[in-house]
């Protein structure tokens, strides 16, 4: 063995400038790679600024490989860089947060109400839900263990609930949101209950066939969901009363900007983030609290928990019902967001996306699933963007064709090189001495 | 015999227990008791139907016939135990003294209400959280009742504060006795294995129980453990008062600790009384050692039974 740890430590710091590298360009390249500008016809066109994503990718695998090294020469002092390291990741939190604050507005400031739509929605509010939902079913899947693949019916029950109640009841986005979350939670312990004794494949093939009947029954019921034709003309957001229309009556009048669509999307980011941040919130107190605890306790033994007295029937429905009700204020905001709801929104793909966000952030992990939110959705809808692959393999490629392949293969090696996630370790939730965390093959993964 | 505590003070009584699986007995009309403040051995080789009796008790199996009647405070009194077997009740309260019926009761609920603890034959410890962790999910109960079923414990009220420190303080003292307090931070998974065995027992004693059930604790152990183990096993009913049941193989073991033990042989009780007459019983021996042929009928005879292989 002493023999074998000099190279080890190299192989290490290599891993990591690679891991730094891609991770930089992962970041970089929503913000660096495109550019829109006014050409002389005064329309806008993209400019490719590849080598500069290219540069800054270098630039962070070289700081990365040279910090790396800088620390192995120094193990001794290993103690006190950890801890001066820790109040530097508390500037972490904060930081993320004030970038995702200030996004909608940057867009708009960089690319003009018109550009930035594609950026505040695609980018923006699109990979929010999905960041939501991975959450949402972070919770049944990464911290129960119960394998669920039929998730997407929640997050349908929350967008019917609000296309549906919205003109019948009159009552506005704000009162209606919780009326989501509650009746798709509602739904969690209706589907919790006749699959409590199930674990394993026999749990994923009736969660599968659950979300299959919620969206048939919505193809089917055609006098209260209108079939496959799908709601709309329901009442849209309003800024507290002002509605994002043009003219006197609307937002934009009030306070006094010229109106643009965009306003709307960017009080949608707004909610959707806020949302996003309140299950963050939820979650990980939660994860502190007895009950938390006692879903990691169920993913890792549940015939452990039975003997020590805990009720695994009622832990099994809290996971449900509470992963469901986040899933239920997505599904509001989706409704929203869309101004149309109809059941091929919320097919199989749906679930196998969110389910995937979750495997590879990481199960548990709060971090590596919002991680892989943003490179699922956003790699696969940046990946619409490549036209610049024309020149490669002609005019008559087109890149739309070949994204689901490209993220297929992504998430083939993805899986290759870290079978457990973006994140595979796990923080104790509480701890005597000293914060550690434990190695994946330790932890159980959410097999149900 | 007549001072036995089994048998004047019994805290646990089995009657006529029997569990089929399809067309095989595993455990066939087993009576016996536990005495309050004993350590109960469970003995017999291979196959017996020990760890099955065990299933019975904590409500991982149901028994197909029988009733297990038991008391954690107070007597066994045959009287109640006949009122409440006539009645569809679970568990009756009696001035303060409970009484339940484990084989009508679920399992979780044997643990929480009943308060019979146990570990496994295969140790099944939380491998993926930390060793503190494992031994503050054994206090769940209380500490769900304390968090207000988690609304407490979101808004951060100190009602909730002040039971999680109570818990870590429970936790803190079993880890001190079991010698691992410096690893509590560490993940249950990652100890080694005499560790990880009474990791387990210190968890089960959180749950707080009347009567601790271990499936072979001393399985694996070397000496030197095995003799920590028998220490922690007298620490636990001498200080907290606390009956144990274990089933056990090593000879030595069960010799040393226990003050009463029970022998099973397919399925049936072939001896019971204390660990000196159980050591002489020629069935015991039989069932053990085997028998020559010759012996056979009059071990049958003495057995009162026709067990066949």
């Amino acid at each position: 063995m002493p023999e074998k740890s000099p190279p080890a430590p190299l192989v290490q710091t290599l891993k990591d400038a690679v891991l730094a590298a891609l991770i930089v360009g992962g970041l970089s390249f929503p913000i660096l790679a495109y550019r829109a500008e006014p050409d002389f016809h005064n329309a806008l066109a993209l400019q490719s600024r590849w080598p500069l994503v290219l540069i800054f990718c270098a630039i962070g695998f070289v700081l990365r490989f040279g910090l790396s090294l800088l620390a192995a020469r120094r193990p001794p002092q290993k103690a006190a860089a950890a801890a001066r390291a820790r109040p530097a990741r508390n500037w972490v939190a904060p930081l993320g947060l004030l970038a995702l604050l200030l996004y909608p507005l940057a867009m708009l400031v960089l690319l003009g109400p018109q550009a930035a739509l594609k950026w505040v929605d695609t980018f923006g509010v699109q990979i929010l839900l999905y960041v939501m939902l991975g959450w949402g079913l972070n919770i049944v899947v990464g911290l129960a263990g119960l394998l669920d693949l039929g998730y997407v019916a929640f997050y349908a029950v929350g967008a019917y609930a609000y296309a549906l109640l919205a003109p019948l009841t009159g009552l506005s986005f704000w009162a209606l949101l919780p009326i989501g979350g509650l009746l798709a939670a509602l739904w969690g312990f209706v589907l919790g209950f006749p699959v409590l004794r199930l674990r394993g494949d026999y749990l994923a093939i009736v969660t599968l066939a659950f979300g299959e009947i919620i969206r048939i029954v919505l193809i089917n019921w055609d006098v209260v969901t209108h079939g496959e034709a799908g709601l709309f003309g329901f009442p849209n957001i309003t800024f507290f009363g002002w509605p994002f229309i043009p003219g006197p009556r609307g937002f934009a009048a009030h306070v006094g900007l010229p109106y643009a669509s965009v306003q709307r999307l960017i009080f949608l980011y707004y909610i959707v983030l806020m949302l996003a941040l309140l299950a963050n919130g939820v979650t990980l107190r939660l994860r502190r609290l007895p009950i938390g605890r006692a879903w990691e306790a169920l993913r890792e033994d549940e015939i452990a928990c039975r003997s020590l007295g805990l009720n695994t029937t009622s832990i099994k429905l809290t996971a449900f019902a509470l992963g469901a009700f986040f899933a239920g204020l997505a599904g509001c905001v989706f409704a929203v967001r869309q101004g149309f709801v109809s059941p091929s929104s919320f097919t199989f793909t749906e679930s196998a996306t969110i389910l995937a966000i979750v495997v590879l952030g990481g199960g548990g992990s709060q971090v590596g699933v919002a991680c892989a939110a943003v490179l699922i959705v956003g790699a696969s809808e940046l990946l619409r963007e490549l036209t610049f692959l024309k020149s490669i393999f002609g005019q008559d490629f087109d890149p739309t064709q070949y994204r689901m392949l490209l993220v297929g293969i992504a998430m083939v090696a993805m899986m290759n090189f870290r079978p457990r996630g973006l994140v595979s370790s796990r923080t104790p939730t509480l701890f005597l001495n000293r914060q550690q965390s434990f190695a994946a093959d330790l932890v159980r993964e959410g097999r149900g | 015999m007549s001072g036995a505590r089994w048998i004047n003070d019994p805290l646990l009584q089995v009657d006529r227990l029997t569990m089929r699986f399809g067309g095989l007995t595993a455990v066939n009309d087993v009576s016996f008791s536990v005495g309050r403040g004993d350590i109960t051995a469970l003995i017999g080789p291979n196959g017996a139907g020990k760890t099955t009796l065990f299933n019975c008790l904590t409500g991982f199996y149901k028994p197909t016939v029988g009733r297990i009647a038991f008391a954690p405070r107070g007597g066994l009194d045959p009287a109640r135990i006949e009122t409440l077997t006539r009645s569809s009740g679970k568990s009756a309260r009696d001035h303060g003294q409970p009484l339940f019926l484990l084989e009508r009761m679920a399992d979780h609920e044997i643990t929480r209400r009943a308060k019979v603890a146990r570990t496994f034959q295969n140790i099944r410890l939380f491998s993926g959280m930390s060793v503190l962790e494992n031994l503050i999910i054994a206090q769940h109960d209380e500490l769900m009742r304390a968090s207000g079923l988690s609304l407490f414990g979101l808004l951060g009220l100190p009602i909730y504060r002040r039971s999680e420190k109570a818990a870590i303080a429970r936790a803190t003292k079993w880890l001190e006795r079991i010698g691992l307090l410096d690893r509590a931070d560490d993940a249950a998974g990652a100890l080694p294995y005499g560790d990880q065995r009474r990791l387990e027992i210190a968890r089960a004693m959180c749950a707080g129980p009347a009567l601790l059930c271990l499936d072979e604790p001393a399985a694996g152990l070397n000496p030197r453990e095995s003799a920590d183990l028998n220490d922690l096993l007298r620490l636990i009913r001498d200080e907290d008062g606390v009956s144990i049941l274990l089933i056990e193989h090593d000879m030595s073991v069960v010799m040393a600790i226990s003050d009463h033990v029970v022998v099973l042989d397919y399925g049936v009780k072939i001896a019971d009384g204390s660990p000196l007459e159980v050591r002489e019983n020629a069935a015991v021996v039989a069932a053990y050692l085997g028998v020559e042929d010759v012996e056979l009928d009059a071990v049958e005879a003495q057995i009162g039974a026709e067990t066949q292989p």
